[in-house]
């Protein structure tokens, strides 16, 4: 199953694409990560995913072929927005109460002791949270519903490294307990590099990447070696990026498989996360689209975390 | 742990039994509980300052509707005494008892939708299972209906309050512009109007000041467009010769003809100069220090050829013109109301 599928998607807002063309398949079972620059278009992904916005163009779908925003989307799709808004006037009990009211099912038991453990007071205002807080008190109303997919938008953008921590620590939590389905865009590489197993790379109103982490991390390496001879290199090898020193030259290129002879006189490195993830953004014409909605997650994935 | 295990089957998902509506009365009572109370205030001061000069008003009354034997020169004296002393005072709480209907659609209409969408917290409201049309459509009804009843309500006490002055014989009845739209069903069609008009703008401007202000502005225009216009032509309203003309009703223009052509102010005056009369208005006529006393205008211009011709709604059409006008603004309201929902389900921010 897909957790979200869309094809020949577009948005456009006035006379600008904030999204274009934009095919894509996410499996279920995966920490997926929505990365790309400021204005790439990935709020627009996401609020078209979660039924915010309708598309000008394609359409989208999600878990397993339902139209995004439809009650049934709804009722499976958690979402937490950029900057987690909630009714500040209203106490965190309050905000218990009124999402329990507002959807089919909610684990108050669940939410009761997130916000024990997190030290939330019932009474306590969700405008008079710190940020911290503020973002887990959204958290674990969104993961009392018991998504099949959680969708979050810059989760962690006003948050200080310990509160990002605690936030991905609840997030993982309830990924390893429940099998939830995340999608989350960020700007936070470091942080996405330890938690998420799918790489979505959108730039420019276009998907740039989409595939398993493990899949882009095998199919790429940095070759290193003589300066001179990286021209001539680089014609045979799909170079994603280069970059060159006085001396040496290091080619960030994307490998057809393990097997690919290294040239001479160069040394081939794996790559992480983070380094690939900045050569696709220096490098927005490149890409490495494994298709849309290939064959192989067909079958209901497993989740091994 | 099985969640992901199962394939979805769209189908049987699809089909799942919606949130019922009734979880959202906690939700709209919660988030509007302080909106309500402002206007059960609103209403509260309005309704307390009406009973206590309401009481004092009618125990006044009291003389002028003993008075015998009635219609007497005492008792017409009695009567011009009394609305001397109260009509004076009546005519400005009218005036502002006019805006409630706007104040209410603006704090209680405009601020629904328009502070969703000014604090982003419709990302939280419209992404919940409720389903964001459903969600207007339960916010917006139970508050609309509440509103109109509290209006409705009030308007019987207006009725009560105005009781005296008409009883004392005052010239403006039940169909003058101010009063009119106080009473019977058109205050609660009023206030369910502005507040159609406040959920409007809501989604349209998104942002709470500038939402109220317009509802402010649609609804005074709307309002006066009804009031100086359109109400006057409910029914085809009815002209008189008679320079005599007492009957009740909301006279809507007085003007002189001579040979079937209308006469300016200044052909009236033209007559009237060897007597020292100065025409004000047609109606109106102002003697000068050589006019002699026996002298009445109206019966002078008339001698002299002219035609006094007043249009006029008789007040017996008071309940014909509350529906007429109670009707088209309920028509209205549920058509914003209808537009307000589908444009929340259309368009997305």
């Amino acid at each position: 199953m897909n957790v979200i599928e869309a094809s020949g998607l577009g948005k456009r807002y006035g006379g600008t694409w904030a999204l274009r063309e934009c095919a894509l398949a996410i499996p279920a079972g995966h920490v997926a990560a929505l990365v790309g620059p400021n204005g790439a278009g990935k709020t627009t992904l996401l609020h078209l995913a979660v039924g915010l916005v309708a598309p000008t163009a394609g359409s989208v779908t999600v878990l397993g072929g339902r139209p995004a925003g439809s009650p049934a989307a709804l009722d499976g799709i958690a979402f937490v927005a950029q900057n987690t808004p909630l009714y500040k006037n209203l106490s965190a009990g309050d905000m218990l109460h009124l999402t329990r009211n507002l959807n089919r099912r909610f684990d108050q038991g669940y939410a009761l002791a997130r916000l024990a453990d997190l030290g939330i007071p019932l009474t306590r205002k969700a405008g008079e949270l710190s940020g911290g807080q503020h973002a887990q008190l959204a958290l674990t109303l969104a993961l009392a519903r018991r998504p099949r997919l959680l969708v979050l938008d810059e989760p962690m953008a006003m948050l200080d490294p310990l509160a990002r921590h605690d936030f991905m620590g609840t997030v993982m939590t309830a990924v390893a307990d429940d099998g939830v389905s995340v999608l989350l865009s960020s700007h936070v590489l470091a942080e996405l590099e330890r938690v998420a197993d799918y790489l979505i790379l959108v730039s420019q109103g276009s998907v740039q990447v989409a595939d398993e982490v493990d899949d882009l991390l095998a199919g790429h390496r940095v070759l290193t070696g003589p300066a001179a001879e990286a021209g001539r290199h680089a014609e045979r090898l799909n170079v994603v990026h280069a970059r060159h020193g006085a001396a040496q030259a290091h080619l960030l290129v994307r490998t057809s498989g393990v097997t690919d002879p290294v040239p001479p006189g160069w040394e081939a490195h794996p790559v992480s996360l983070e380094e690939l993830t900045l050569a696709y953004l220096r490098e927005p014409g490149a890409g490495a689209l494994p298709g849309p909605a290939r064959a192989r997650y067909a079958e209901p994935t497993e989740v091994t975390k | 742990m099985t969640t992901l295990t199962v394939p979805a089957k769209p189908g049987r998902d699809a089909s799942l039994r919606p949130v019922p509506w009734r979880r959202m009365a906690w939700v709209t009572w919660r988030q509007h509980r302080l909106a309500l109370a402002g206007v059960a205030a609103l209403f509260g001061v309005a309704a307390v300052y009406l009973l206590v000069t309401g009481l004092q008003m009618h125990h006044a009354y009291a003389a002028v509707a003993a008075c015998r034997p009635a219609g007497s020169g005492i008792c017409r004296q009695v009567a011009g005494n009394f609305l001397n002393t109260y009509a004076p005072g009546v005519g400005p709480v009218l005036g502002l008892l006019q805006v409630i209907p706007a104040l209410i659609g603006a704090f209680a209409g405009a601020t629904v939708l328009a502070r969703e969408l000014e604090t982003g917290t419709f990302r939280y409201a419209w992404t919940q299972g409720f389903g964001r049309a459903r969600w207007t459509v339960a916010k917006l009804v139970p508050l609309a209906v509440a509103v109109t009843v509290a209006a409705g309500a009030f308007s019987v006490l207006v009725s009560w309050y105005i009781q005296p002055i008409w009883g004392a014989g005052d010239d403006n009845g039940p169909l003058y512009p101010t009063i009119f739209d106080l009473r019977g069903v058109a205050l609660a069609a009023w206030t369910l109007a502005a507040f159609a008009i406040g959920g409007l703008a809501g989604i349209l401007i998104r942002r709470v000041i500038p939402a109220m202000f317009a509802t402010f502005a649609v609804w005074a225009g709307l309002a006066f467009v009804t009031g100086w216009f359109l109400r006057r032509h409910y029914e085809a309203p009815l002209v008189t010769t008679n320079p005599n003309f007492a009957a009740p009703a909301w006279v809507i223009s007085q003007v002189w003809t001579r040979g079937g052509q209308p006469a300016s102010l200044s052909m009236i005056n033209q007559t009237l100069r060897p007597v020292d009369v100065q025409a004000v208005t047609p109606g109106q006529f102002q003697p000068g220090p050589a006019t002699p006393a026996s002298i009445d205008p109206v019966h002078y211009l008339i001698q002299h050829g002219y035609t006094q011709l007043t249009t006029y709604q008789p007040d017996s059409r008071f309940w014909p013109f509350q529906w007429i006008e109670g009707g088209w603004l309920l028509a209205l309201s549920l058509l914003l109301l209808a537009v307000t929902v589908w444009l929340v389900r259309r368009r997305a921010a």
